[in-house]
């Protein structure tokens, strides 16, 4: 086989188009670079839709936190407190199994065994914890002379949370969010290893490599592969998020501006 | 365990129960925790000397030691951490035996790598195809606690380093003033003042290594996941006493919570040794405490 005829039918071969069987023997490197590369489409699809869903909840948690009301604040702290205090691996353990006792009960549960929804879930919550967390810490170090500005503008309620606070809270939050981001683009290598199925063979990019590994007892072609792949879509991240971080800086002046550094802490 | 287990279908819930947690598959279980706690113990040391290493390698002012150890820093933290678990499980095994057949068997003409197999000699097989099954046991959790070391070194030689930077200058050259040598300065201020700047990262560091400590089960080790799934999973009356459903979401809820108290009391006690660190240090939190005081 060519390269070529590799990628045709191997390119899209996690998602279950192309070739149905892996290859088996003679691996050649357009193997590894086209199989792992297929992979990655789970891990871009994890952390894409954990990301943009988890955004909301984040938001609402870190507000319901910060109120004054204990009915709102104390199921945030709680929820916040579960899912950063325990592993995300043991996590995904405990929704599997979890997922799996409703559907012997409802068949409308079906899906949730599946990685691509009962994974998705358990990335969003945590998600939305840990960035909870890094917007309420953001909402507490909001300036008080903005607050105050709003308010003699007489702006109040909902006006003032949208105008005001929330894209100051973004602003200050976001270097700390591109990190989650990354942490949990990294995270999404857990759910094949974790008890969710690979259905068909199909995985995600740490799947395939250590297929192969387990294949040609040679971790030194897949992984250093796997890492090239994960560097330059981390690299992505940083220069997406980069962007959002000037639009969100763009009235401060040059050297007040928040800088992302880059600082994973790469395990949950 | 208890004298009344004999017979477990005539007992009541409670006693049933009690039975039933005392089985000597449970015993394993609750040995696995141990485990975990081991792993912890021996590897939270063993990753900061090599974050210390790191560190005052990535300080150095010869320059290849520099760029070695910000290397290190910067591929362990860039790629996914249950990667590197995949990746060092394998290489170091290899490593390890590769060198062992270079010594022992001195003139063995095969290639190593033969197609999809690697092939030493025997004698140069880690752990040798006759030794007991223990051994085989303590050398898969040697490499687990090596590569844990290795991965989490790089995280703390980051916040070390970190901590190092962030020494105020002028106290250094007071101790250079003092006419202290370079060493001197590092022994004797830099690496006393640093742990107050490092400790919030490092207490980062290690409750990132509590939940890190899951992943062993990857590594192929018995460790709590193994035995939550396999004593979970629903069991006979044809081959156990205790027969009962599938529970695997059960033992895994109780690895929540364990795992939830677990860092609860970390950070409870990183909390206080927090205060302590603080206490006369040039820095905001030990001037609060010196005008509470």
């Amino acid at each position: 086989m060519t390269c070529f005829e590799t990628f045709q039918a191997y390119a899209l071969r996690s998602i279950g188009i192309g070739e149905r069987l892996l290859p088996r023997s003679d691996f050649t490197l357009c193997d590894h670079f086209v199989l792992i590369g297929s992979g990655m489409i789970w891990n871009i699809y994890f952390a894409l839709m954990a990301l943009a869903s988890g955004f909301f909840l984040a938001t609402a948690l870190a507000v319901a936190k910060g109120a004054a009301n204990p009915w709102a604040r104390k199921p945030a702290e709680w929820f916040i407190f579960v899912f950063r205090g325990s592993p995300l691996f043991i996590q995904f353990f405990f929704a599997y199994f979890f997922f799996l006792g409703l559907k012997g009960q409802y068949a409308f549960f079906d899906a949730f065994t599946a990685a691509w929804l009962g994974a998705l879930i358990v990335l969003f919550l945590n998600t939305s914890a840990y960035s909870g967390e890094i917007f309420y810490g953001a909402l507490r170090s909001i300036p008080k002379g903005d607050v105050e500005a709003a308010d003699a503008y007489g702006m109040s309620g909902w006006p003032r949370f949208r105008r005001i606070v929330w894209p100051t809270m973004l602003r200050l939050a976001w270097p700390a969010y591109t990190n989650e981001a990354i942490f949990l683009f990294h995270a999404t290598t857990l759910v094949f290893f974790s008890a969710f199925p690979a259905w068909q063979q199909r995985g995600d990019a740490l799947y395939y490599a250590n297929y192969f590994a387990d294949k040609t007892y040679n971790p030194f072609i897949p992984y250093p592969i796997l890492a090239m792949y994960f560097i330059l879509f981390t690299l992505v991240i940083v220069g997406g998020f980069g962007l959002v971080n000037r639009h969100l800086n763009r009235h401060l002046p040059a050297e007040r501006r928040a800088k992302i550094k880059y600082r994973p802490k790469l395990i949950r | 365990m208890f004298s009344y287990c004999t017979d477990p279908d005539t007992l009541g819930q409670l006693a049933w129960l009690s039975c039933y947690l005392t089985t000597g598959v449970h015993l394993s279980f609750y040995l696995a925790f141990l485990k975990v706690l081991g792993l912890l113990a021996v590897t939270a040391p063993v990753a900061l000397a090599f974050g210390f290493l790191g560190a005052m390698a990535a300080r150095s002012h010869i320059l290849p030691l520099s760029w070695l150890g910000r290397g290190y820093i910067a591929i362990v933290r860039g790629v996914p951490d249950i990667a590197f678990f995949l990746f060092f499980v394998i290489a170091l095994d290899q490593l390890f035996e590769y060198v062992r057949h270079r010594i022992k068997c001195p003139d063995w003409t095969g290639p190593v790598r033969q197609g999809n197999d690697f092939i030493v000699c025997p004698a140069a097989k880690l752990p040798l195809g006759t030794s007991p099954e223990w051994v085989h046991e303590t050398y898969g959790f040697f490499l687990a606690v090596v590569t844990f070391a290795i991965v989490f070194g790089a995280f703390a030689a980051n916040v070390l380093y970190g901590g190092m930077r962030a020494v105020p200058r002028a106290q250094l050259e007071t101790a250079e003033a003092y006419g202290m040598s370079h060493r001197q300065t590092f022994w004797r201020v830099l690496v006393p003042q640093m742990w107050v700047y490092a400790l919030p990262g490092l207490s980062n560091t290690w409750m990132v290594l509590i939940k890190a400590t899951p992943l062993l089960f990857l590594l192929g080790i018995d460790d709590i996941v193994y035995w939550a799934r396999s004593l979970g999973g629903t069991k006979t009356a044809q081959f156990t006493d205790y027969p009962h459903g599938d529970w695997r979401m059960w033992y895994f809820l109780f690895l929540l919570v364990f795992y939830l108290g677990f860092t609860r009391v970390s950070e409870v006690v990183l909390e206080r040794l927090m205060k302590r660190l603080t206490h006369g240090q040039a820095t905001t939190g030990g001037e609060a405490q010196r005008k509470a005081a």
